[in-house]
């Protein structure tokens, strides 16, 4: 094990693909030279080159329509989209191009490229650079999405994903950069789809990804003080989902929180809800309970910011609140 | 930015492809003809599902364009893209099975006849959102660039694509990059039903290219052997390095935007003028002298029959008839959309 930012985990996981496969290239708004904004390409110019590691204009429809493309002529792009809130300006790539050609194609063609991204608010980054699109994402066929939310899951889902034969949405958080945490030595890959449980607990099951799951720890820590044992399971993977983590969880605790850091109507903790009542229903002693960011878009001043956004205060109310 | 259109007097292409590889240019382009006659035919008698975009009278900047590049080149198409699948080298049997939605069709019937590919020949593929072949050919070309493959990307897309913002940053990347594309603008005066002239700021797009540090270059899109002059070179430039190119072919759309079209908005003596420089007649025309009428008309009929027994074959074909299986709704961490 070693210890390592978050940044520092992606950093690894880049550098130890590209050097196993000359196949990984990486581009986006400011990597190359710079390192990225959020450093997580530090170094990777010096050590592959401008041909592998590639500065672009401010381009997003084309560059995410090259990453599709290009992945289906022989290379694997890594595309890094500066912020989750830039996603929108993808969309065709991803919803009309990248969704559909496995299937109308009737699998000619793979398309192993991934799309980086960070998303999340708290620091004050204002309505367009803070948001948390997961919902977007995660509601397009032939996708897949991750979201880690520790270093060792940065570097295991980044390198699963570069090596998934699909497109892979990775969701970072901007907030988890400079986290640290142990990372497995050696080629640590974290199956894609998979979950983890964060904490064992018996009372109720909180489940979240990314960020939210450090609000959900918190929480669980908070509702121990009071008695009631918290589950907290980290998705990982909004896509493909693992249903069946979410069943055992629920099976064993009979009530459930979703979180989401999203926009709470139409968002992705809504598909979690519908997941257990489709799946767990008879399990269940209590209403599902969401917390999810609300319905608004995200304001500048700490107060302000502070109020629209999940965090573990609310998280523990609402977990309150369905084992009540 | 230089002008091939021949105006005084029709200059010698430079990269003249022979005459034999000219009547093959003629017979395709009597298949392509003859599939959308076909088609017409078939949607008038119900037979056909969904909007149909026929390119009658483009038939030469597709057959033209193809038949300059090699087999291991790749273009990216558009809805209207049945002279570049054919042009390219696809069956014209599991063309036509496709486009009647057939389980005998180049992708199984799933495809339809916007989005038609076939790797095997280089059409990835067929993109029925407009402007979408621009950045599919300018990341297919970063890919050969990065693998050091000798092959090349080609774009056709319309009068239309050229007004959208992906068409701008996609030629940016391109010219900045050196990347080997070449990008073909059909030019066939209409987005759908506005003449160019009420969707663009300037009439000759190619003027376009000195923006993105590009040759742009104009030619007589009816002269398929114009079109075969200009991609030759595009894509030698391409493969040496030397990055890409835009071509403007100016041709002209003879039937409506889609068999949905009701029409009404194209003039007649328009409609007239560019029916009088039907491309196949002026291949023909050229070819008459040095092959004969008798020889041309023959591989003209052996092209008809070729496809009119391709559409008679793909009316007798099965239907899809496998389910796609899609995520299961419980429970399979491996789940994926597939097949």
């Amino acid at each position: 094990m070693t210890m390592m930012r978050y940044a520092e985990a992606l950093n690894a996981a880049l550098e130890e693909e590209m050097a196993r496969d000359d196949t990984v290239w990486l581009f986006g708004e400011d990597i190359a030279t710079y390192g990225g904004v959020f450093k997580a390409t530090k170094g990777l110019l010096d050590r592959f080159g401008p041909s592998r590691v590639r500065d672009t204009p401010i381009s997003e429809q084309t560059l995410a329509a090259v990453a599709v493309s290009a992945a289906m002529t022989g290379t694997r792009p890594v595309l890094e989209i500066m912020y989750a809130d830039f996603l929108p300006l993808t969309l065709d790539a991803l919803v009309n191009q990248a969704s559909i050609y496995e299937v109308i194609w009737n699998g000619q063609v793979a398309m192993p490229f991934v799309l980086r991204t960070q998303g999340g608010g708290g620091a004050g980054a204002g309505a367009q650079h803070s948001k948390s699109l997961d919902a977007f994402m995660a509601h397009i066929p032939g996708l897949k999405v991750v979201a880690p939310s520790t270093p060792a899951d940065a570097k295991g889902l980044l390198k699963a994903a570069i090596r998934d034969p699909q497109p892979v949405i990775v969701l970072e958080h901007k907030l988890l950069y400079n986290t640290r945490g142990e990372v497995p030595d050696g080629d640590h890959l974290c199956p894609i789809g998979e979950a983890r449980v964060a904490r064992e607990g018996r009372d109720v099951s909180l489940f979240a990804t990314s960020k939210m799951v450090h609000e959900a720890l918190a929480a669980a820590d908070t509702l121990a003080k009071e008695g009631i044992e918290a589950e907290v399971v980290d998705l990982r993977s909004l896509r493909p989902l693992d249903r069946a983590a979410i069943v055992a969880s629920v099976e064993k605790t009979h009530h459930a929180v979703v979180i989401n850091e999203g926009w709470t109507f139409c968002g992705y903790a809504a598909e979690l809800s519908a997941t257990i009542m489709e799946n767990a229903f008879d399990a269940l002693d209590a209403p599902v309970e969401r917390v999810a960011g609300a319905d608004i878009a995200i304001p500048y001043a700490e107060p302000l910011e502070a109020a629209v956004l999940p965090d573990a205060a609310k998280i523990a109310a609402a977990a309150r609140k369905a084992v009540a | 930015m230089t002008d091939t259109t021949p105006t005084d007097g029709s200059p010698q292409p430079r990269n003249a492809p022979s005459i034999e590889d000219q009547v093959e240019m003629l017979r395709k382009m009597v298949l392509v003809r003859t599939m959308e006659e076909e088609l017409g035919r078939l949607h008038k008698a119900g037979k056909t599902r969904g909007p149909i975009h026929r390119c009658d009278g483009q038939e030469a900047v597709g057959i033209g364009a193809t038949a300059a590049l090699l087999p291991e080149d790749v273009v990216t198409s558009t809805h209207r893209g049945h002279a570049h699948y054919l042009g390219k080298g696809l069956d014209p049997k599991g063309v036509a099975a496709e486009i009647m939605g057939r389980a005998t069709g180049l992708c199984g019937g799933r495809a339809g006849h916007m989005l038609v590919a076939d790797k095997t020949h280089g059409v990835l593929g067929g993109n029925a959102i407009v402007g979408a072949s621009i950045p599919a050919a300018t990341g297919m070309a970063v890919s050969f660039q990065l693998t050091g493959a000798s092959s090349i990307a080609l774009a056709f897309f319309g009068d239309g694509a050229a007004q959208t913002g992906i068409c701008h940053e996609s030629m940016n990347l391109a010219g900045l990059w050196r990347l080997p594309v070449v990008f073909v603008c059909e030019h066939n005066q209409y987005g759908l039903t506005v003449p160019a002239r009420q969707q663009s700021s300037v009439q000759d797009l190619a003027v376009r290219a000195a923006g993105y540090g590009m040759d742009g270059v104009i030619v007589d899109g009816n002269d398929a052997l114009a079109g075969y002059d200009a991609v030759a070179e595009a894509a030698a430039r391409a493969r040496r390095g030397d990055g890409p190119t835009l071509i403007e072919a100016k041709t002209y759309r003879m039937v409506g935007f889609s068999t949905s079209d009701v029409g009404g908005y194209q003039p007649a003596e328009e409609m007239d003028a560019w029916r009088s420089r039907d491309p196949i007649d002026r291949l023909a025309d050229a070819l008459a002298p040095q092959v004969g009428r008798d020889r041309l008309d023959s591989v003209a009929a052996a092209a008809r029959e070729e496809m009119e027994e391709a559409f008679r074959s793909a009316m007798n074909d099965p239907a899809p008839d496998t389910p796609l299986v899609v995520e299961p709704t419980y429970a399979d961490a491996e789940a994926r959309t597939a097949p």
